[in-house]
């Protein structure tokens, strides 16, 4: 990987589409707004004059069939890329995507896969409220079947995707509108970043933090300014959230002995649940403090701005969740 | 009309096969050799046999809960189906889906699934592949009267018909949404009229008319070939057993739903001996040759129900095999 090119993550998203479907004839995407950056900004951006209507397919208001379409596209033999410009509409797709595209192998004997990718957008904040802000990823990692990839980067939005792409099976791609501007390094080549593998952003030995997508990007900056306090602070993206490196983490917490899992989606029985839960029941004997999760509270998402404040956790409750456990 | 031999033969063999195959599951059931849920399909083996009559080997099907029919009419193995239904490894899903999961892609069953309505989209989706392929094969996606009360029918019959996608919509209408009379359902019984906003063309038939079936079948195969657009078929039916498993809901017993005298006159209408009678009235195929259809059926099934009592079930090691390919 040479390259030191720099593109944002929302481009790097348009580029892994247009370099997978000039690659595959049966990739294609659909959905709504993929004529319309109303929907999903620059990340299709091209899409349509360069593949055709065929294989660039607006779609009317129909979650729940055109998904449904996806998964049957799959399973004659295409690689369709659905997209939900909003991860709250993605409800209604939940048949196609739980009962029909996770269980299909499985209920098939293996006779059948769907090689799929459910692309949901998490599209929170300025006071869009409760239907239009909600971060699913674990109601999907929670359900066999799926694998639930959440890059943090330009360079693994664009890898995750195209691994994504290959799969053989029904992926969930979770990416964050808030950080569709962030921009490193990425590669021309078309390069897979594999599924299941997490990555070690920063080492430390006093404590690990796990996190994923945008929660990533805040541990790495928690990561700094604890760096100032002297606490060396160890941050894992863990990029899939299932299936989950578990051998990555478990390394790093037989290290540190201390573990924050930091999460953008709700407690109870989330993400961070899964992470904590995994760890005690494997290496209790080398936690030296209790574990912390930081997450949403069990509250939907509000609307008014002092509301958001309070309710959307930030690097600095990062902080405050590392040095309580240190403090222990 | 006239209508070759072969095609007679074939229409006729393929609702016997089923007919022998669905009965032949009652005796293992009641004894308990078949534990999973079995929704039969007797009585509504026209629909099946029609359709499928009017397809390619390579165009594709999906079904509901309710399609052994289905899937032996398109050309699955029964020796396969049925090992699948007493949950062995020689089933066409590996024993890991059973009655209400039965796959062929070999032979265009791309799948069946009970979720309601569940696999008409995937029906659909099958048929935006073709459409992007250009590759001209047709996909029928079959269900039920019950479907008609699923948002995501309309869906579909919308995006299919702005798509013009190669689709037929194929409405078994057997009356009863499980244990619900449509007239409960629905305030108009006509579901093929569904289709009309959506400006997809809509035929309903006789299902226990194979004939009629077919031609319907091939009138909707032939404009979707055509780049017409999807087609609508209703297809009036009736099983002559309940819901599911071999009891037959008849009122008074402990389902308590049909009443005794509509199932009577349903059984008059039995496709089979319809189509029977009318080779023999019309001279069309001999007697003896209808006889060796019946035969080589019941043996079929026989032998298919000694392999599958071999009981060759999934190792219990493999219970995580297939969640992934």
């Amino acid at each position: 990987m040479s390259s030191s090119r720099k593109l944002s993550y929302s481009l790097a998203i348009n580029e892994a589409l247009h370099q997978m479907m000039a690659a595959d004839e049966t990739v294609f995407l659909l959905g709504q707004g993929v004529k319309s950056p109303w929907y999903v900004g620059n990340t299709a951006q091209g899409l349509l004059e360069t593949f055709g209507d065929r294989r660039v397919i607006d779609t009317p208001v129909s979650e729940n069939g055109i998904t449904g379409a996806a998964v049957g596209a799959a399973l004659a033999g295409m690689r369709p890329v659905v997209v939900h410009p909003r991860l709250d509409f993605m409800l209604y797709a939940m048949d196609p995507i739980i009962n029909e595209a996770a269980n299909w192998c499985y209920m098939n004997g293996g006779k059948a896969s769907v090689p799929l990718v459910i692309w949901g957008i998490i599209n929170r904040g300025g006071e869009q409220a409760a239907q239009h802000s909600q971060a699913l990823h674990a109601t999907f990692a929670h359900v066999p079947g799926l694998k639930v990839v959440m890059p943090s980067t330009a360079y693994d939005a664009k890898g995750l995707l195209v691994a994504a792409v290959r799969d053989p099976n029904p992926v969930v791609f979770v990416d964050d509108r808030w950080l569709y501007g962030a921009e490193d390094a990425v590669p021309e080549e078309l390069y897979e970043v594999p599924l299941g593998q997490g990555v070690v952003r920063q080492t430390g030995s006093d404590l690990t933090l796990v996190a994923a997508s945008f929660m990533a990007q805040e541990s790495l900056k928690a990561a700094r300014d604890l760096a100032r306090e002297r606490i060396a602070v160890e941050v894992i993206d863990l990029r899939t959230v299932k299936p989950i490196d578990w051998e990555l983490v478990f390394a790093s917490v037989m290290k540190t002995g201390r573990l924050v899992v930091a999460d953008g989606g709700w407690k109870t029985c989330g993400l961070a649940a899964e992470i904590v839960a995994m760890v005690g029941e494997n290496l209790f004997a080398y936690l030296k403090a209790p574990v912390k999760r930081v997450t949403l509270p069990d509250i939907p998402a509000p609307a008014s701005s002092s509301l958001e404040k309070a309710y959307y956790p930030t690097a600095e409750t990062i902080c405050q969740a590392v040095r309580q456990v240190l403090n222990h | 009309m006239e209508y070759p031999q072969e095609l007679l033969e074939n229409l006729y063999r393929t609702m016997v096969r089923i007919r022998i195959c669905e009965e032949s599951l009652v005796e293992p059931i009641l004894q308990g050799k078949i534990r999973g849920p079995c929704h039969l399909c007797s009585g509504q083996e026209a629909v099946a046999a029609g359709v499928c009559a009017a397809l390619q080997k390579d165009d594709y099907i999906f079904g509901t809960h309710r399609s052994h029919g289905h899937f032996l009419a398109k050309g699955g193995s029964l020796a396969a189906m049925v090992a699948e239904i007493y949950g062995c490894e020689t089933g066409c899903s590996r024993g890991r889906g059973g009655s209400m999961h039965l796959i062929a892609p070999e032979q265009g069953v791309l799948g069946v699934a009970p979720i309601v309505a569940g696999t008409i989209s995937l029906a659909m989706g099958a048929a935006l592949a073709s459409a992007i392929r250009r590759d001209n094969r047709v996909t029928v996606s079959f269900f039920g009267d019950g479907a008609a009360g699923e948002g995501v029918l309309y869906e579909c019959l919308n995006f299919a018909a702005l798509k013009k996608l190669p689709l037929i919509f194929l409405c078994e209408n057997n009356f009863y949404a499980t244990h619900l009379p449509l007239r409960d359902c629905r305030v108009e019984d006509h579901i093929f009229r569904i289709s009309e906003p959506f400006c997809i063309p809509a035929r309903q038939v006789d299902g226990n008319a194979v004939l009629e079936v077919y031609e319907a079948a091939k009138e909707a195969v032939e404009r979707c070939r055509q780049g017409q657009g999807p087609a609508f078929i209703e297809c009036l039916t009736y099983r002559l057993r309940g819901h599911v498993g071999p009891d037959d809901n008849i009122q008074g017993t402990h389902t308590d739903i049909r009443p005794r005298e509509e199932v009577e006159a349903w059984r008059q209408k039995d496709p089979i001996k319809r189509f029977q009678d009318c080779l023999l009235g019309h001279g069309l195929v001999a007697r003896t040759t209808l006889e060796q259809i019946v035969r080589e059926a019941q043996l079929e099934v026989a032998e298919a129900h000694l392999s599958a009592r071999q009981r060759d079930l999934p190792d219990s090691k493999d219970l995580g095999e297939y969640v992934f390919k």
